[in-house]
Parts: structure tokens; C-alpha cells; sequence
């Protein structure tokens, strides 16, 4: 029961992680520079943006620490999938892709994101700057999502099947 | 050279790639070994 309470808080957690990953990736960062053209980003960099990071950053603390519950407590084992020994090595390249996405959303995207949206303040250079690289460290992450995900879903705890 | 990262498609190309890579590292070196 433990095991499926926590894998379905992973899943949920993670959907919402990657789902605003996903947003701010195909939506929110085509939409802001027409925005800004049109003097309407104020509405996206005030109100939606703040609010889409808090659900973004927490989510991705989640996901982490109900996966790791997960792969310790089901057996596989967290040294196990983070060595990449035997079965695990899907399932731990999966939580390292996550592990780094973790680090990136927490030491990469959130501290410059808020100098970008003035939660905290910084001159025009440091905010170009920190938007460049909040903005690479978003789209890697999107990047890595793709083989995480496919880690995750197929590698599970079982080995991974030959598909060519 | 452009950064593939740039734009949406590279990022989704890029992730594709990465995948066939890694998928073809984990089965022929981490499960074999």
C-alpha cells in the first residue's frame, strides 16, 4: 500500500513538474515576446509566471523524493540505481536525467528566474544575462525529460527490452 | 553553429538523439556487463 501511495504521488508530482516544464517550453516563452510587443507581459511576468515557478520547483522536490522513496523502498534500491548495476541501469539513468533536472530547476532556473521577474533586483545586464540561462537550463531539462521519461516508463525495475 | 536549443524542434530532435544514444549505451554495455 505504501509503495502504491508513493508511486502515485510521484506520478502526479511529476506530471505537474513536467507538464509547466512544458508550458513555460511551448507556451509561455513563445508567447512572451509577442506579449512584450503588444505591452501585455506584465500580466504573464507578474501574476502567471510567479505563480506556474512555485508549482514547478516544489512539484520537482517531490517527484525526486517519492522516486527515491520508491527505488529504496520496492527493492531496486538507491545506490543500486544511481550505480547503474545489473536491472537498475534503466530505471537509475532515468533518476540520474531527474537528478540533474532536480539540480537545474533549483540551482540554475529559480535564482535566475527571479531576477528576471524582480523578485529579486538586478541591474538590466545581470537580468539578460540571468535569462539566457534560465532559459538554456529550461530547455535542457526539456531535452533531458525525453530519454528520462522513456527510462522511466520502460526501464522499470525489469531490465530493458531489445526494441532494434 | 546555431545551439540546437534554440528552438523547439532542435530541443525535440536533441532529446530524441539522446535517447537512441543512451538506450544503445545501456543495452550494450550497462545490462551486458
Amino acid at each position: 500500500m505504501e509503495l502504491i501511495l508513493d508511486r502515485w504521488f510521484h506520478i502526479m508530482a511529476g506530471i505537474v513538474w513536467i507538464g509547466l516544464l512544458y508550458y513555460f517550453n511551448f507556451v509561455q516563452a513563445v508567447a512572451l515576446p509577442k506579449a512584450k510587443a503588444d505591452n501585455t507581459a506584465a500580466g504573464i511576468t507578474k501574476h502567471v509566471a510567479p505563480q506556474a515557478l512555485l508549482w514547478f520547483r516544489w512539484a520537482a522536490l517531490v517527484t525526486w523524493l517519492t522516486g527515491a522513496w520508491y527505488l529504496e523502498r520496492s527493492g531496486v534500491g538507491l545506490g543500486a540505481a544511481f550505480m547503474l548495476k545489473g536491472a537498475a541501469a534503466p530505471i537509475g539513468l532515468g533518476a540520474w536525467l531527474g537528478t540533474i533536472m532536480l539540480f537545474n530547476v533549483w540551482v540554475l532556473i529559480w535564482p535566475n528566474q527571479k531576477k528576471v521577474l524582480g523578485i529579486v533586483s538586478a541591474d538590466d545586464a545581470t537580468k539578460a544575462k540571468s535569462a539566457r540561462i534560465a532559459f538554456l537550463a529550461s530547455r535542457t531539462n526539456t531535452m533531458l525529460s525525453i530519454p528520462m521519461l522513456f527510462f522511466m516508463v520502460t526501464g522499470s525495475a525489469h531490465g530493458l527490452p531489445r526494441l532494434f | 553553429m546555431k545551439n540546437p536549443l534554440d528552438s523547439i524542434l532542435g530541443t525535440i530532435i536533441s532529446g530524441f538523439v539522446l535517447t537512441a544514444i543512451l538506450y544503445v549505451f545501456v543495452v550494450n554495455f550497462l545490462l551486458k556487463a
